[in-house]
Formats: C-alpha cells, structure tokens, sequence
C-alpha cells in the first residue's frame, strides 16, 4: 500500500471500490488499528493510532468478512460481553437497542451457531455498533444479507452517519455503496486511483469508470 | 457517540476470563479431555507400576505431575484457538481495554481450568497408589496452585504465540514443555517430602522455586504478551 492520503470526517461515508487483492481490507485494518503502517499513521479524533491508544481504539467499530462472533454464546451475550468490553455505561440497554435496530428481538437467547449466516451477520453489525463508535469500518457488510436484512442495515448506516458517525464502507457494489456514501474512492494495487465527492458523481458513468479501471489492471 | 467508561484492568480480566468459562462450560471439550487423559494416564502409570520394584511415595509425585503438566497443555491452545476462529480476537483488540487485561483473562480462565483437572487428578493419584498425606495434603494443594499459576502464565503465552501457525497443536508443547520443567520438579520433589511425613519448613525451599518461578515469568509474561499480538 503506497500513498493513501484519506480523511473521513463526523458525518460522512466514504465508500471504497476495489477489485480483490486491491488492499481494501489491509487499508481497514490500518484504519482500526489492528495493523501498523511501516510509515505514515492513521489518526482517529486527531489522535495517532498507536498501539497504546486503547481508548481511541474503542471508537471504532469493526464489520468484517468473518462473524467476530464466539458461536457457542447467544445473540444477547455476544452483543453485551462488547458492550460491558467497551465501558458502555448500560449495557443491558445498549444491548437490546442494538438487537432492536438490527431486527435481532425473539432471537436473544439463540446460540449464535444456531443461527444462519445472514442473521448471523445481523448479530455481527449489532456487536460492532452497540457502544456508539465514532467509526465504522465495514468491509462487505451486506454479504449474506436478505433484502430485510439488507434494507435494515442500510437504515441503520444512514442513522449512524446522521448521527455524526464517519463510515468507512469497503465493496463491490457501485450502486449500494453509492447509495449511502459521501465520497467515493478507487483502490487499485495498493493505491487510490479515485477520490472525489459523490454529490456530483453520475452514478452510470462511475460504475463504467471502475470497470475500465478494473480491467485495465488486470489486462 | 456514547461516553464510554472502559473498564479497568482486572475488570476486564474478569469479564474476559468469566467469557472463556462459560464457553467451556457449554461445551465442557477441553476439560473433559484433560479429566480423561489424566484418568487415562494414572491408570496406565498404575498398570506398569511394579510395586515389589518401586515404592508408591516414590512413584506418585512424578506421575502426578507429568499427567499434570500433559493434561493442562491439552487446554491451553483453546485460550487463542477459540478467539481465532471467527477472528473474535480482533474484537478484543479493538476494545479499549490493555492488551494485558487480556492475557491476565485467558490466563485466569486457564487457571481455573487447570486447577479444576488437578482437583480430580490429586484424588485420582492418592486413590490409586493408596497415599496417606494428612495434613500434608493441604499443602499439596498449595503447591498445586502455584504450579498451576506457573503453568498457565508460560502456556498462555505460547499459545498467544502459536495460535497463528500452521502447527500451532504440534508447537505448543514443544515450546512449552521445556519451561514447565521448573514447575514441574519443585512441585514433584516438594510432594515427595509431604509422603515421607515432611514439615513444611522442609518443603519451603521447593515452594520458594514456584513462587520466584511464578512471580519471574508472570511479569515476564504479561510484558510480553503484546508483542505476540501484534501483526
């Protein structure tokens, strides 16, 4: 990964586009401090990201390709072990709004392993946004996701950005991306290629644009 | 965005630690192997055992501790191996609580473990090769917590080590064995003097090993915990 300059401020949504390998994962993970640049840094709330920055690490909430679940725990202690993790000062509260917002209600004391992988997805996106972090990395957040599913979380993300929430959504869908983000940017090998405001994007002529540039790497 | 009041470090621990046992409690995997293997092993140690050859006080102590030092590295690799499946782990990672909260939560969760195989096997040992420690049988149990201690701090971290690699299973006891040695002989020396009707001024320079052993690698290992975790 080689000069990537982002910001993402309070309120916006940068949707990251990207073929596979591109590095959107890696740049994620940067962003939550779950890796180490070898140079430059990634400041949360102005703050380097280091590795002693535990109270700035736990502003940020994390979607990812995998559940973060522990399968044998049910819905509801999955969510609340986050929450109590997290110093989120009512937990129990925390915890049922979370699975309030994400349709989870009926399902608490389901085991996780029980559940199927779109709802399971579900418990994951309430377990990363139960104590109101500041941002949010998701990373193919609507893979496995039913259209309620899919429309909930949609909901949720634009909730989340109004209030005052900066996203950070990794996927391979021009239009879903489009549809909640701010700006949008390109990443090619480890590169942006693109970075620009959607208010003035043409969402067909983005979509051509990507393709081109997609194929043009590859080829 | 919520005002959020972390938890400190022992309080993290602690819901760490109360995490892993219940998971293992729903399951009951890792111990019901170790309690098995252990039976197994002082069943078989019993089997082979000529007792016109040896005597039981000079048997007992070393079966006793190398089926303990087996049957809590069985468990070990499950404090990282469950957290790696799912990638939980970077859900703790991303909490705002310190790395070492984390390493003292597995740590604990493992000793509560450990110490739960050594309540059965203890029994298992002085039924078996018909021991008669008396009093001395409370201070086995004090040696037994701080051998656990000693045995859950080195094998936890190893486990933080190992999890990652491809061999992880094979790894860990290969790393670890050697370190439990300490623990290992003080703990099977200071049991041998307790069968003989030994004091406990006797037995204190073999707990003194496991405390400076325990204290030693426990700093140790906590510093060096997040080093392991780091990508």
């Amino acid at each position: 990964m080689a000069d990537v300059d982002l910001s993402i401020h309070a309120g916006e949504c940068l949707a990251l586009f990207g073929p596979n390998g591109a590095g959107k994962t890696t740049l994620l993970r940067l962003l939550a401090g779950l890796l180490r640049p070898t140079s430059g840094e990634v400041r949360l709330l102005g703050v380097p990201l280091k590795g002693d920055a535990a109270a700035e690490r736990g502003q940020v909430g994390l979607i990812s390709h995998q559940s973060m679940l522990y399968d044998v725990l049910t819905v509801a202690e999955n969510i609340a072990f986050a929450a109590r993790l997290h110093g989120v000062p009512d937990a129990d509260a925390a915890t049922e709004d979370a699975m309030a917002r994400l349709g989870l209600q009926g399902r608490e004391l389901t085991p996780v392993r029980a559940l199927s992988r779109g709802w399971q997805q579900r418990v994951s996106i309430a377990r990363a946004i139960v104590h109101g972090p500041a941002l949010v990395l998701l990373d193919e957040p609507y893979t496995g996701l039913d259209v309620a599913g899919a429309r909930a979380l949609t909901q949720l993300l634009l909730a989340l950005r109004e209030a005052g929430a900066a996203l950070a959504l990794v996927t391979h869908s021009v239009d879903e991306g489009l549809a909640l983000a701010t700006h949008a940017a390109i990443m090619l090998d480890g590169t942006i290629r693109r970075h620009e405001p959607t208010a003035s994007l043409d969402a067909v002529e983005y979509a051509e644009s990507y393709r081109r540039l997609v194929l043009e790497v590859a080829a | 965005m919520t005002a959020l009041r972390p938890p400190g470090t022992l309080a993290a621990a602690l819901m760490i630690a109360r995490k892993d046992l219940s998971m293992e409690y729903r399951t009951r995997s890792a111990f019901f192997s170790s309690l098995v293997f252990s039976l197994l092993g002082v069943s078989i140690f019993y089997m082979v055992w000529d007792p016109t050859a040896v005597r039981p006080i000079d048997m007992a102590p070393g079966v006793l501790w190398t089926i303990f030092a087996f049957a809590g590295m069985l468990g070990l690799h499950r404090a990282f191996g469950l957290e790696l499946q799912t990638r939980a782990m970077d859900g703790l990672l991303l909490a705002p609580v310190s790395r070492e909260a984390i390493f003292l939560g597995k740590a604990l969760a493992n000793l509560v473990y450990v110490s739960a195989v050594l309540a059965v096997t203890i029994p298992a040992v002085v039924l078996f090769y018909n021991l008669e420690f008396g009093s001395g049988l409370l201070i086995l149990g004090g040696i037994g917590v701080l051998a656990a201690i000693g045995l859950v701090t080195v094998g936890t971290l190893f486990s933080s080590m190992t999890v990652h690699t491809r061999f992880a299973e094979l790894l860990l006891p290969m790393l670890a064995l050697p370190f439990f040695i300490p623990v290992v002989v003080p703990a099977a020396q200071a049991s041998a003097k307790l069968l003989v009707g030994a004091e406990l001024q006797t037995v204190m320079p073999w707990i003194q090993v496991l405390v400076a052993f325990d204290l030693m690698f426990g700093v140790a290992c906590v510093l060096a915990f997040p080093f392991t975790i780091e990508d």
